[in-house]
Parts: C-alpha cells; sequence; structure tokens
C-alpha cells in the first residue's frame, strides 16, 4: 500500500492529475456560490448532463478523442439544452423542475445510445470516452491538465475581477440595474463561467455528479460564514480538498471511480459543516437558543 | 419644474393590458403616492417607469429630459419581499451597494467609503447593527437598512415600492420623517402605497390608479370620496377620516 | 417475433406504463426532480440490501429501495426546513447518496453481476435469460413478475386513494383542512416512484427510470388538463415509448435503454408542437388565423 503511494506520488503524470483536480475543485467551489445563492442547482444539473450527447457526438463526427474537440461539442449541448428548459418554461404550463427533468433525462439518454452505438460500430481507441459518465483521473493526460488549469485559472481571474458585480446582481437584481450595472452582461458573463467549468469538469468527476462539486461545497461554506467573500474561498477551498482527496483515493484504490469519490468527499465536509459550523451549524443554533 | 412626468404609458403582459395609456406627472420637491387596490399595477406602473419592466408604448421624462438619459438621478427600494434575506451580506454592505458608482476596479472598498456608509446608518440609527447579517433584523430595520441605500445613492429622486409594508410604527414614523427632511432639500420622493388612512398625512400629492389613471393632482383636490370610490370600485368602506372630511 | 424479444418488449412496456403512472402524479405536484432524484438514490438501497443479504434477489431490493427512497424524500424535506432552499436540498441529497452507493458498487461489484455500467443502463437483453423458476419450472422472467407486481400495486394505490392523491395534489391547504393525510399520501407517492424505480432497474437502469418517470407526465399533461386522463395517458406514451425504442434500438444497434428515453422525448416534442391546446406550432397557426379574421 505504502509503495504504491509512493510510486504514485512520484509519477510526473499523476502530480499534473492532482494539480488539476485542485484548480477545478476551487474554481467550481467559487462558482458553485453563485449557482447556489441564484438557485439554479438543478438547471446546471441539467447542463452537466446535457454535455454527454456532445461529447459523444464529436467523437463519432472527428473520431478523435482530444479534449478540446469534445469539450466544444459538450458546450453546444449544453447551451442548448439551457434554452430548451427555458423554452419549455416559456411557453408550456410546465414548470421548470419538470423542464430541466425532461430535457436531462432525454439528453442524457441520448448520449448513451450514441455511446452505445460507439461502442458497436467504432473500431479503434474509444476507451475513455464513457469515463465522462462518472470520471476517471486515470484517463487524464498532461494536455488536458492545460486545459482544466487555463480555463480553471481564467474562471478564477474573472470572478475576482467582477466579484462585486456577481455579488450585487445575484443578492439585488432590480438594484443592480438601477445603480448602472449592465446586468445582462453580468448574467451572461457568469453563466458562462458556470458553462466553462462543467465542461471542464466532466472528464474527471463525470456528467451525473458534477453539479455536487459546484452546490455541496457552496452548502457547506454558507454554515462558516456570512460574507459572500469569504463564503467564496471556504467554497473552493472545500471543493479543491474534495478534488484533491477523490482523484487521490481513486487512483490509489482499484476500480474506485473518481468522480463519486470527490462527491463523497465533499459531501463528508458538508456533513460536517451542517453539525459545527460556526455561523449556523446546528450544534451552534442549539446552544444559542 | 416637473421631476416625473409619464405620457400614455402602457404596459402588456401575454396579451392581457395591465397598464392602460397612464398619464401623470410628479412636480419637483413633493412626495407623491401612488394608491389604488390590489392588482391595480402599482408596482408595475413603478418598474415600467424605470424600465424593469418592458412597456408597450408611452414616454418617461425625469426633469424633463428622456428617461434614459437620466438614470443616474433616480433611487429605487424594491419590496422587501423581493430580496433573498438568507443571502450571505450584513448591513454595512447592503448600505455600500449604493455607493457601487464610487468604487474602483481591482481595488478594496475605500475606508472613507466604509465612513460615509456608516454615517448613513448613524441617521437611520443602525449603526450598531452594521455588521448584522440582514436575516437578523427585524421587518423596521431591514427597511431602514434599506433606506439606508438610497441615502448613499444620494440621488434627487427616490422611488419607493410599499415602503412601509411589514414595518413596526416607530420606523414608519422615521421614515416619513426623513422624507420630509429629503423633501425641503428639493429632492422627489414617489411612493407606492396602500394604507388610505395616512395618504392625506403622508404626501402632497397623489396617483389614484386601477389600470388606468382615475386622477392625479395635490392630495387635497384629488383624494376625495368620489375619485377613491371610482379607484376601488365602491368596493371600499371609507375610513372614517375621510368619509367624515369631506361629506 | 420470438419469446425472447416478446419478453424484451413487455418488460419495456411494464417499465413504461408503472413509471408513467406514478411518475405523472410527482410532475402534476411539481415534484419531478425529487423523482430524479429518488432514481439516483435507490442504487444505495440496493448496494445496500446486498451487503445485508449476500444476494440479489427481488424481495430483499424492493425493501432496501423503498427504505432508501423514504429516506431521500425525508432527508430533502429535512434539510429544507434547516432553510436550505429546495432545489439545493435535492441536489445535494441525491448525489451524496448515489455518490455513495457507486463508491459501494465498486467495493463489492466484484462478487456479484452488479456494477456502475449496469445500474446507470441496465441490461434488458438479459432479462430473459433469467428465469422464475419453481419446483424445476420456468415461469417467465424474474423481472417481468417483479414490474409486474410494483405495477398492480401503484394501481390499486392509485384506485384506492384517488380522491385524496388527486385533492392534494391540486389543493393541499384545503385538503388538509378537510382532513386528508397529506403527509401519508407524500409518502405513499414516494414509495411507489421508490417502488417502480427499483423494479426498473435491473432491466432498464436509472437513465431511463428518470425518462420515463418524468417525460411521459410532463407529455401527458401538454396533452389534457383531466388528472386521470393526464395519468392513463402517461402510461400510454411509456408503453408506445417501449415498444418504439426496442424498434429504434434494434434497427440501429445501440443501447434500448437510451433509445427508449430518446423516444420519449421525442413523444414530449410532439405534444410540445401540436398539442391541440398547448402546442406551439398549434397556439402560432391559431394566432395567424385571428388576426387574419380581424384584418
Amino acid at each position: 500500500m505504502i509503495t504504491e503511494w509512493i510510486t504514485l506520488l512520484e509519477s510526473p503524470n499523476f502530480r499534473w492529475v492532482m494539480i488539476g483536480s485542485l484548480l477545478l475543485g476551487f474554481s467550481s467551489g467559487v462558482i458553485g456560490c453563485f449557482v447556489y445563492l441564484r438557485k439554479q442547482s438543478l438547471i446546471s444539473d441539467g447542463m452537466a448532463h446535457a454535455t454527454l450527447p456532445g461529447v459523444a457526438f464529436m467523437y463519432i463526427l472527428f473520431q478523435n478523442k482530444s479534449l478540446p474537440v469534445l469539450l466544444i461539442g459538450a458546450t453546444v449541448t449544453s447551451l442548448l439544452a439551457t434554452s430548451f428548459i427555458q423554452m419549455i418554461i416559456k411557453q408550456t404550463k410546465l414548470k421548470t423542475d419538470a423542464a430541466i427533468g425532461v430535457i436531462l433525462s432525454v439528453f442524457f439518454g441520448f448520449g448513451i445510445l450514441l455511446l452505445s452505438y460507439i461502442q458497436q460500430n467504432m473500431s479503434g481507441n474509444q476507451a475513455g470516452i464513457d469515463s465522462f459518465i462518472f470520471g476517471q483521473a486515470a484517463s487524464i493526460v498532461k494536455n488536458d491538465v492545460y486545459t482544466i488549469g487555463v480555463v480553471s485559472l481564467l474562471v478564477l481571474l474573472l470572478t475576482v475581477i467582477f466579484f462585486r458585480e456577481f455579488y450585487y446582481t445575484t443578492f439585488d437584481f432590480t438594484f443592480s440595474k438601477g445603480i448602472g450595472i449592465p446586468v445582462k452582461w453580468v448574467n451572461g458573463l457568469l453563466f458562462s463561467l458556470l458553462v466553462a467549468v462543467i465542461v471542464i469538469g466532466i472528464q474527471m468527476v463525470g456528467v451525473v455528479l458534477i453539479v455536487a462539486l459546484l452546490i455541496t461545497p457552496s452548502l457547506a461554506a454558507r454554515y462558516w460564514t456570512d460574507s459572500l467573500g469569504k463564503m467564496t474561498v471556504i467554497s473552493g477551498t472545500f471543493g479543491a480538498i474534495s478534488g484533491l482527496i477523490g482523484t487521490i483515493s481513486s487512483s490509489v484504490i482499484q476500480n474506485l471511480p473518481t468522480g463519486p469519490m470527490i462527491v463523497l468527499t465533499a459531501s463528508v465536509l458538508f456533513f460536517i459543516s451542517l453539525l459545527f459550523g460556526s455561523k449556523r451549524g446546528m450544534v451552534v443554533r442549539r446552544l444559542a437558543r | 419644474m416637473l421631476a416625473l412626468s409619464v405620457h400614455n404609458l402602457s404596459v402588456q403582459y401575454q396579451q392581457q393590458k395591465v397598464l392602460e395609456n397612464i398619464h401623470f406627472q410628479v412636480p419637483k420637491g413633493s412626495i407623491t403616492g401612488i394608491i389604488g387596490p390590489n392588482g391595480a399595477g402599482k408596482s408595475t406602473l413603478m418598474k415600467a417607469i424605470l424600465g424593469l419592466v418592458p412597456i408597450t408604448k408611452g414616454k418617461v421624462d425625469v426633469l424633463e429630459q428622456p428617461f434614459t438619459q437620466q438614470k443616474d438621478l433616480i433611487g429605487y427600494v424594491p419590496q422587501r419581499s423581493e430580496v433573498d434575506w438568507d443571502f450571505p451580506i450584513n448591513a454595512l454592505d447592503v448600505v455600500l451597494m449604493g455607493r457601487y458608482k464610487h468604487f474602483k476596479r481591482f481595488r478594496p472598498i475605500s475606508k472613507q467609503e466604509k465612513d460615509l456608509a456608516m454615517t448613513f446608518l448613524k441617521e437611520i440609527g443602525m449603526e450598531k447593527y452594521a455588521t448584522r447579517q440582514i436575516s437578523q433584523l427585524s421587518g423596521g430595520q431591514q427597511q431602514r437598512i434599506f433606506l439606508a441605500r438610497a441615502l448613499a445613492q444620494n440621488t434627487p429622486i427616490y422611488f419607493m415600492d410599499e415602503p412601509f409594508a411589514g414595518v413596526d410604527a416607530a420606523t414608519e414614523k422615521m421614515m416619513i420623517q426623513l422624507m420630509k427632511q429629503w423633501k425641503n432639500d428639493g429632492k422627489t420622493v414617489i411612493i407606492v402605497h396602500h394604507d388610505l388612512q395616512t395618504v392625506q398625512e403622508y404626501f402632497d400629492h397623489v396617483l389614484l390608479l386601477n389600470k388606468k389613471t382615475i386622477g392625479c393632482g395635490k392630495t387635497s383636490d384629488v383624494f376625495h370620496p368620489q375619485n377613491i370610490e371610482r379607484t376601488y370600485g365602491g368596493s371600499l368602506t371609507f375610513p372614517p377620516s375621510i368619509a367624515g372630511s369631506s361629506l | 417475433m420470438t419469446t425472447y424479444t416478446l419478453w424484451i418488449i413487455i418488460t419495456g412496456c411494464l417499465v413504461g406504463f408503472t413509471c408513467g403512472i406514478s411518475g405523472s402524479i410527482l410532475v402534476l405536484r411539481k415534484m419531478a426532480m425529487i423523482a430524479d432524484a429518488i432514481s439516483h438514490t435507490v442504487l444505495l438501497g440496493i448496494v445496500l440490501a446486498f451487503l445485508v443479504t449476500q444476494s440479489i434477489s427481488g424481495f430483499p431490493m424492493l425493501i432496501g429501495a423503498l427504505v432508501i427512497g423514504l429516506f431521500t424524500a425525508i432527508f430533502i424535506e429535512m434539510l429544507h426546513r434547516t432553510g436550505i432552499p429546495s432545489d439545493a436540498a435535492i441536489g445535494v441529497v441525491f448525489t451524496s447518496l448515489f455518490a455513495l452507493g457507486v463508491v459501494l458498487i465498486s467495493f463489492v461489484g466484484n462478487q456479484v453481476h452488479l456494477d456502475v455500467k449496469h445500474a446507470l443502463m441496465g441490461e434488458i437483453t438479459f432479462v430473459p435469460w433469467n428465469q422464475l423458476m419453481i419446483a424445476g419450472e420456468s415461469y417467465g422472467p424474474v423481472a417481468v413478475w417483479m414490474l409486474g407486481i410494483v405495477c398492480i400495486l401503484n394501481i390499486v394505490m392509485i384506485i384506492i386513494f384517488y380522491r385524496p392523491i388527486k385533492i392534494s395534489t391540486f389543493d393541499p391547504a384545503y385538503a388538509k383542512l378537510i382532513g386528508i393525510p397529506v403527509g401519508f399520501i407524500h409518502y405513499l407517492l414516494m414509495s411507489m416512484v421508490s417502488l417502480s424505480t427499483v423494479a426498473s432497474f435491473d432491466s432498464v437502469g436509472a437513465i431511463l427510470v428518470v425518462a420515463m418517470l418524468i417525460v411521459p407526465g410532463a407529455t401527458a399533461y401538454l396533452l389534457s388538463q383531466r388528472f386521470l386522463l393526464v395519468i392513463v395517458l402517461s402510461g400510454l406514451i411509456g408503453i408506445l415509448s417501449a415498444i418504439s425504442g426496442y424498434i429504434v434500438a434494434s434497427f440501429w444497434n445501440v443501447s434500448i435503454a437510451g433509445a427508449m428515453a430518446t423516444m420519449t422525448g421525442v413523444f414530449f416534442v410532439f405534444a410540445y408542437l401540436f398539442s391541440p391546446r398547448q402546442g406551439v406550432l398549434v397556439k402560432k397557426i391559431q394566432h395567424k388565423k385571428s388576426k387574419v379574421r380581424v384584418s
């Protein structure tokens, strides 16, 4: 066991993957705070599931496993799904949750259909394509880490620059519009960052559970602070810890999928926060009574 | 001089007419109430004027210039229910929002701005609560905070949507006093209001609204039983003060 | 058609009908995403049932799924009560329990034919091989028996509690006022969803279950306003999706579960465009006609 650890930590590829998971976890934890506060948790789940047919379709089209190509497909179908969801809500009597449910399951089902088509009909090395469902750190190579790392850093940088705008529009949209914040642009930017995080996350965490890496750390962070600035940092840290522990454990123990391990770590952090969080944790609330 | 003048403003929502040919004027340095029953379109009118709801036709002038050029001159206090009270933000941070235009990008908010925000909190008697998360404040205190944010904006015109809803008597009194002080400074306050009892006391001008303009002008000229009955469609028993005063 | 394909189609139809009728009620109650959550978390119930009994026979699986399904609903409710918005509560609960289920499976997976992929996509093609044997005689596939029993159970429950379900769906406050046990009805429906899910799980996996729970119900709701009709239509659309999905799958040689899920989407698009009263295209045409009449 210990020798396994050492050889693992010495492998340069694994170090890269660790850096990738750290950055990904942090950026999704940060963006997740806004997703959670804007009550967009479920729609981002829909967006995540909807990336699957995009990935599969691009693979069929180009027979190429290069990450950027697949991620373009993921972005397109995810955006398509979002606009379908909005269309359904606007034009029918179905409510948000039903609209999300319909689009999520149909897009994902179609993704599975395409994956099975790939497996049946295409020769060559298709291993790794279905790792997008639950995420597989082992399938990540150095070039993928570059993509993940650069996008994560960009997301963080833009969040720092426009933090006040994200903050104000999330808290009070009408007032923000009134004081001259270009709310449409701000919403659009925040939404793009969300799409970016989901898309780069699916390879490591998988489309089924990536939503957890967005909302669970931020939900946990809320129990420790009443300030949004601190909340984003704590949430990012929780996300990074989850990413790291999930990646390491799934690499050491055979057969353990990466995504669920990342999510499980985040869940544990959430339950600790729910109980012992210094601002709204259950224990503190009991004592305050 | 007119602080606000609205011509022929109409709003439609999915083929349903919410507001029809609204026409009214508000003189500078007045406190004007927008009065009408539930569903009369009071909040919608306010939002339409502010460009928060699309209008089907009409024209809005602010201080005798088209609204789009004058946006910066307007401060807005939304309805209390429109805010997520669990949001991780404290009282001081809410007030600081009003100073957004004075912030510099890439830099933390300066000490002066923070001190300024504190003085606004002091003005409404809330300096002790500066670091309280907003859900831990009472309804009245929450409303005071939003008033302080409007103060921080320091605009010549204020729009307030039901500012007295869910507010204790002491706060209401304080708020009205503050508004009268604004009025003396030459500012204009426009308020969506539904308590008929206090109309004569609070407002020097009123707009009576029920999807259309029923009446508009000085409170003493417009706010009489015939107009009120037309606004409320006869489904109303008059508060004794009004019924007694002019009948 | 061989009996082999017949069994597969029967299984698909049973999944479609069972999930369709119970899911439609959840769609009407605006709880579609809770159905989504439960259909994921029952995986944990199945794994736990295996860990306790060391076998994956039908009955313990049903119990395990029922327990975890109800636990999911209660847990979401609990978190919501502590002040977490319900969408985030759903998100955090289902991902936690599902992740736990997947991780546990990967530990025990080698010992049984349960694996992650199977749980997600099911193996409907194996259904006919797993026959119910009593005293050396075969009585048809186990999955069909399980689905049949759950299906009948659902129908019976809907018939017995039809009025309380209907009233508490349209007006929970009024239902409470006239003494309908609203809480009981809520958890009854959660149980129905859990059982439908677990019975379908083995053959079609989690994805199709979600699709079959939500999409036919949403489609039926676009087609009709009447409670009973929505339920029945939803069941029928479930069956149609299953049959057409099977045809598509065998024609292109792709995943049966994936094709059936895709077909639910095709039916939804039809209803979205052409529903007599709600259809988007239909509305547009009517709008044009009315304009012509005016001018």
